[in-house]
Parts: structure tokens; C-alpha cells; sequence
């Protein structure tokens, strides 16, 4: 058995399963966030009186913190007092950032937990080696409800890093080489596996960015084994006890696909789609009218890292605005402590509290009409970011910073 | 499922995502009349004009990809959309429509057999799509007896309501 089907079983009851099987399992750690009222409104349509297990809920007031209309403002109200009705002590209140990074930074996700957020991005703790994944707002409104919900059995798919990142090259352009290279729809219903000898180089961070961008090419979850370095990151930090399991050794995948990134460059997702990949040479010179770093992708302390490490004495180019958005209160603190947050600020960046701000485009650094855009994110749809005419193209923090300051697309590897 | 319906078709193509069927901008909404009046938005302006219940979407692959908002869902269902027949569909989206009770069909080849306005008819029990206006057929993916439970329900809330609970499937 492969490691996620084992957590799946663990979750509903059984030794065995089959792939393409529908099994109810019980959920470890159910999160909703501010979009979605209607999981309430479905709870109560559905007859649900009293949160199965208040203790497994936590709840996000992220996508539109702090409220710029009154009728966020109403719904985030009416989430704060169902919490409270409800006994949920884990809100999450408009101070505390994006969702998954708040789940990083407080161990909530261990390796072999089953984890549901209504959000898409939720294969984000693949990189923790749980079994997480998107759902919309009836079906987490049957979590608390039942604290359960029905799964099919995904196929799984093995993507294997070989090689070393060469010089301005991250797990960004990694993945969205991946995403290049198999398309929007190829992960549809299946898991997606990352193993080889790269990842025993990368930072959780890192392995955030991959598991977190399967989303973009349809997966329903992703994996990755935990080792030594998820070890190390959740000492001291894990809410709970946790078992690690493991792949059985022979286990077959469904497909399997090697890539060696030495020689990868720069790359970045064209408009209107993530899976329109290309290296970034192709774009060098092209005006960009906002840099926008940030997201539950690429708000993280590495990234605001290398974007202070490349403006650090320069400047923001008079062309451009550059948008900053710290994942997290904890990534907010951390890159103030560490001086990164003075650095970009110094040099021209507008520093917009911890949020998903401008990413969904809805608030905060949102796009005019034919404007483009260079962002750490991970959607570049028609009108994901504002006007659906802005361009918008999807590259690393690095080479985000790099537009930033040239105030085009520029290769970032000149500066590091 | 049983039952036949009759509609006539939309026709969009591949990677339509939730942003484009229901902008985010709107996401603060939840009356499922006003969801409506911005379903498929930013792919037809001229949809939500045009629509009249009983009505089919026709789509390539991987439609309903990227964010996980019910409201895309919601959106077609209270627009009076029937069905969604396309060659394939992205997971949360998937697991929405059918949890409202709107069907959708995995329906290999259909969006080159369709155009804007042709009549279709499906038929349910036999997974069969038939176009009027052309007179091909095409054949649906049979869908998992869970589906076809909360389908037959009207819905995963009814039946949950129903059962007081969620129960193993089969
Ligand atoms: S930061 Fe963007 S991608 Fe991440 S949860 Fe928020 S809106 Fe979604």
C-alpha cells in the first residue's frame, strides 16, 4: 500500500482498500475560511444543531482580512459567533494571515493526519506527509456535522527530483516546470507523489511550494515522506502525537515521471493559464505595472528572504509598485526580527498586512484594466487578481523581486 | 438515476476555471438569486442573459479547476443549468455540483459534437447523449451508485437530512 492509502484506511476503519473506491473516513482536522458562509448555512439546512468535535475546527478569517465591505464584514462577524456558539477555539482572526501557513506555523498538520480546508490549496501538507485536500462548503458543513466524509480512493502518481537548483532557480520553477510539462488537468483525482534526491535539499518551504501548486495541475492531494527535515521543523511545534507511515517497498504507481532540474532556468506561467510554462528568457524586457509577493505560495520567510536580498540598497523601479504580503503574523515577525521587512520597505515595497490580499482579487494591490502583473502566487486565470484583461504572470519570489526593481521581467540569477 | 432531459446547449472549452464561471469578487454573496445573476461571468457575458431553465452546459476538459467556491456550483444550478456534460471535470468542482444535486457527466468527445444552441437529450439510466439537432449520440461515463444516491436524493443536504447522518456507501 502506498503511504496515503494507508492514511486513508487508518481514517475510515479498514486494513485494505481499493483504488476508485468511495469509503467514508473521519476527519482529523476539519478549516473553513471566510468565503465560504454558506458551509454554515448548509450545517443548518442540513438540520446540524452542535459541531461533531469542536476541538478538529478551526476557522479562518483570511481572504478578506481585514474587511473592506460591509458584507464581509457581516459574514465574518457571523463566523466569530458561530465560533463562539459552537465552542471552536481555533479562530483564526483576521491578525493571524492565510490559512495554511497559519497551520504550518502552529504544527497543526502532522504527518499521517487526514486534513480537510475549503480551499483548494489545501494539498499544501502533503509536505508534512498528511493526507489533505480542497473540499467546498456543504462538504465541510457534513464534517461538522458528522465529523466525517466520503472519499474516493485516488490513483497515485510518482513525480521524482533529480539534479541540484542552479543559481535563481527554486521549488517554484520546479513545479510550475512540472505543470508545464503535464498540464492543468493531468493530477485530476490523483495524489501526487514527490520523492528523489532534491527534495533531501529542500527546506519545508520549499516542499510547501510544490505540494501547494499540485492544485494547478487538478491533483486532489499531494505527499511527500517525511524525513529528517519535516522531523526537525515540527519538533516542538506538533499540537499532537504522530505516527509516520511509510510506502510498503514495490508499491506501483499509476505513473511515474522523472525530471533532472541541474540546467533548469528561470520560469515563469504565461497568461491566462499556470500550465502555459516557459523559461523566463522569453519575457525579459517586458514592462510589468505591479510585482506582487505574498500568498499561501509565495509569502513565506525564504521568499521575503531572497526579495530583501536582491533589493537590500537598491531600489523599486519608478515603473512598477511592488506589493508585499507576509503569509503569516509568525512570517510577519520573523522577517521583521531578521530585518527583511525594513529592507523592502526602504526600498519602495508597500507592505500590506498578512492576508491573501490581492491574490483572489478582491482587495489590496488588485489589477486595472491591461495593467501586468509578476506574482509569487499561483493563479494567473482572466481576472484572478482584478480587470480581466490584466496579464498576469506567475514566477518565483526571486524573480518577482528582480521585476520589482528592474521594473520588467528580468532573470533574477544576476543578483543572487 | 432515471429520468430524461431535454435542453439546449452551451457550449465552452477546455480549463474553465471557478474564477471565470464566478469572479471573486463576488464571493461575499450566498443568496443563491444573486449568485446567479454572475454565473459563467468572465467566460460568456451574455450567459446569464441567454440562459433558460432546463438548459445544458457542454464543455472540454478539467472544467470547474482552480478555487474550491461552492458559488461556481451555485451559480449554474440557480441559473436553471440541467446538466454539465464535459470531458472532464476538476474534483472539488465535481464533488460540489453533485452534493447540490446538479449532474454532470463525464462525456468523452462531446464539446467537438456540440454547438451553441443544439438541442440535447440525456438519458439518465443509459448514460446517453443524443443531439437532436445532429442526431449523433454519444456516450456518458456511468456514474458511481454514491453519485446517483444524493442525485436521486436532490442532493447531499436532503439526504443527509434524511439519513441524520452520513452513511457508508455500498
Ligand atoms: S493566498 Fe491565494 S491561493 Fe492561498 S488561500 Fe489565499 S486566495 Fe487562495
Amino acid at each position: 500500500m502506498h503511504a496515503v492509502e494507508k492514511i486513508i484506511a487508518r481514517a475510515a476503519g479498514k486494513n485494505e482498500l481499493r483504488t476508485g473506491e468511495i469509503i467514508n473516513c473521519k476527519v482529523d482536522l476539519a478549516g473553513i475560511n471566510d468565503l465560504y458562509l454558506q458551509t454554515l448555512r448548509s450545517f443548518y439546512e442540513m438540520g446540524g444543531k452542535k459541531v461533531h468535535d469542536p476541538q478538529k475546527v478551526v476557522m479562518f478569517l483570511d481572504h478578506y482580512a481585514p474587511a473592506s465591505t460591509i458584507m464581509q464584514a457581516d459574514n465574518q462577524k457571523q463566523f466569530r459567533e458561530f465560533c463562539r456558539a459552537q465552542g471552536i477555539e481555533l479562530l483564526m482572526d483576521i491578525n493571524e494571515g492565510v490559512c495554511h501557513q497559519i497551520l504550518a506555523d502552529k504544527g497543526l498538520v502532522c504527518p499521517g493526519m487526514l486534513v480537510v480546508v475549503t480551499d483548494s490549496h489545501t494539498t499544501t501538507h502533503g509536505a508534512f506527509g498528511a493526507f489533505s485536500t480542497g473540499v467546498g462548503a456543504t462538504d465541510l458543513a457534513i464534517v461538522l456535522m458528522t465529523g466525517q466524509l466520503w472519499f474516493r480512493v485516488p490513483e497515485v502518481i510518482r513525480i521524482h527530483l533529480e539534479g541540484r537548483l542552479g543559481q535563481g532557480v527554486y521549488a517554484k520553477d520546479v513545479i510550475l516546470k512540472v505543470i508545464g510539462a503535464l498540464g492543468a488537468d493531468y493530477g485530476v483525482y490523483r495524489a501526487v507523489e514527490f520523492t528523489g534526491p532534491l527534495l533531501a535539499r529542500l527546506s519545508v518551504s520549499e516542499r510547501m511550494v510544490l505540494c501547494n501548486m499540485t492544485t494547478e495541475m487538478g491533483a486532489k492531494t499531494a505527499y511527500i515522506q517525511p524525513d529528517e527535515v519535516t522531523l526537525d521543523f515540527l519538533q516542538g511545534k506538533a499540537r499532537q502525537k504522530y505516527a509516520v507511515v511509510a510506502t510498503d517497498p514495490g508499491y506501483l504507481y499509476a505513473q511515474e515521471h522523472t525530471f533532472d532540474i541541474t540546467s533548469l532556468n528561470p520560469q515563469v506561467a504565461a497568461p491566462h493559464s499556470v500550465d502555459n510554462v516557459h523559461d523566463i528568457a522569453e519575457y525579459l524586457g517586458k514592462p510589468v505595472h505591479q510585482a506582487f509577493l505574498g500568498t499561501c505560495t509565495g509569502g513565506r520567510v525564504d521568499d521575503l528572504a531572497v526579495a530583501a536580498r536582491i533589493l537590500k540598497g537598491r531600489h523599486v523601479s519608478s515603473r512598477t509598485r511592488f506589493v508585499v504580503v507576509p503569509a503569516s503574523k509568525g512570517v510577519l515577525l520573523e522577517a521583521m526580527a531578521r530585518g527583511y521587512i525594513q529592507t523592502l520597505v526602504e526600498a519602495g515595497a508597500t507592505l500590506v498586512t498578512p492576508s491573501c490580499a490581492a491574490c483572489l482579487g478582491t482587495h489590496q494591490g488588485i489589477l486595472a484594466p491591461g495593467e501586468t502583473c509578476i506574482t509569487a502566487s499561483s493563479r494567473n486565470f482572466p481576472g484572478r487578481m482584478g480587470h480581466a484583461s490584466a496579464e498576469i504572470f506567475v514566477a518565483s519570489p526571486a524573480s518577482v523581486a528582480a521585476a520589482a526593481m528592474e521594473g520588467i521581467i528580468a532573470d533574477p540569477a544576476k543578483y543572487l | 438515476m432515471k429520468g430524461l432531459i431535454t435542453g439546449n446547449a452551451f457550449v465552452y472549452g477546455a480549463n474553465v476555471d471557478t474564477d471565470q464561471i464566478y469572479p471573486g469578487g463576488y464571493l461575499d454573496l450566498t443568496d443563491p438569486d444573486k449568485v446567479a445573476q454572475h454565473a459563467m461571468e468572465r467566460v460568456d457575458p451574455e450567459f446569464v442573459k441567454e440562459v433558460k431553465a432546463g438548459d445544458i452546459i457542454v464543455a472540454a476538459a478539467n472544467f470547474g479547476c482552480g478555487s474550491s467556491r461552492e458559488h461556481a456550483a451555485v451559480a449554474l444550478k440557480a441559473s436553471g443549468i440541467a446538466a454539465v456534460l464535459a470531458e472532464s471535470f476538476a474534483r472539488i468542482f465535481y464533488r460540489n455540483a453533485i452534493n447540490l444535486g446538479l449532474p454532470l457527466l463525464v462525456c468523452p468527445g462531446i464539446a467537438k459534437r456540440v454547438k451553441k444552441g443544439d438541442l440535447l437529450s440525456v438519458d439518465f439510466s443509459e448514460g446517453k447523449v443524443t443531439n437532436q439537432t445532429t442526431g449523433t449520440v454519444a456516450v456518458a461515463q456511468p456514474l458511481s451508485e454514491y453519485v446517483i444516491a444524493i442525485l436521486e436524493n436532490g442532493g447531499i443536504k436532503p439526504m443527509i437530512k434524511k439519513q441524520h447522518g452520513l452513511h457508508c456507501p455500498r
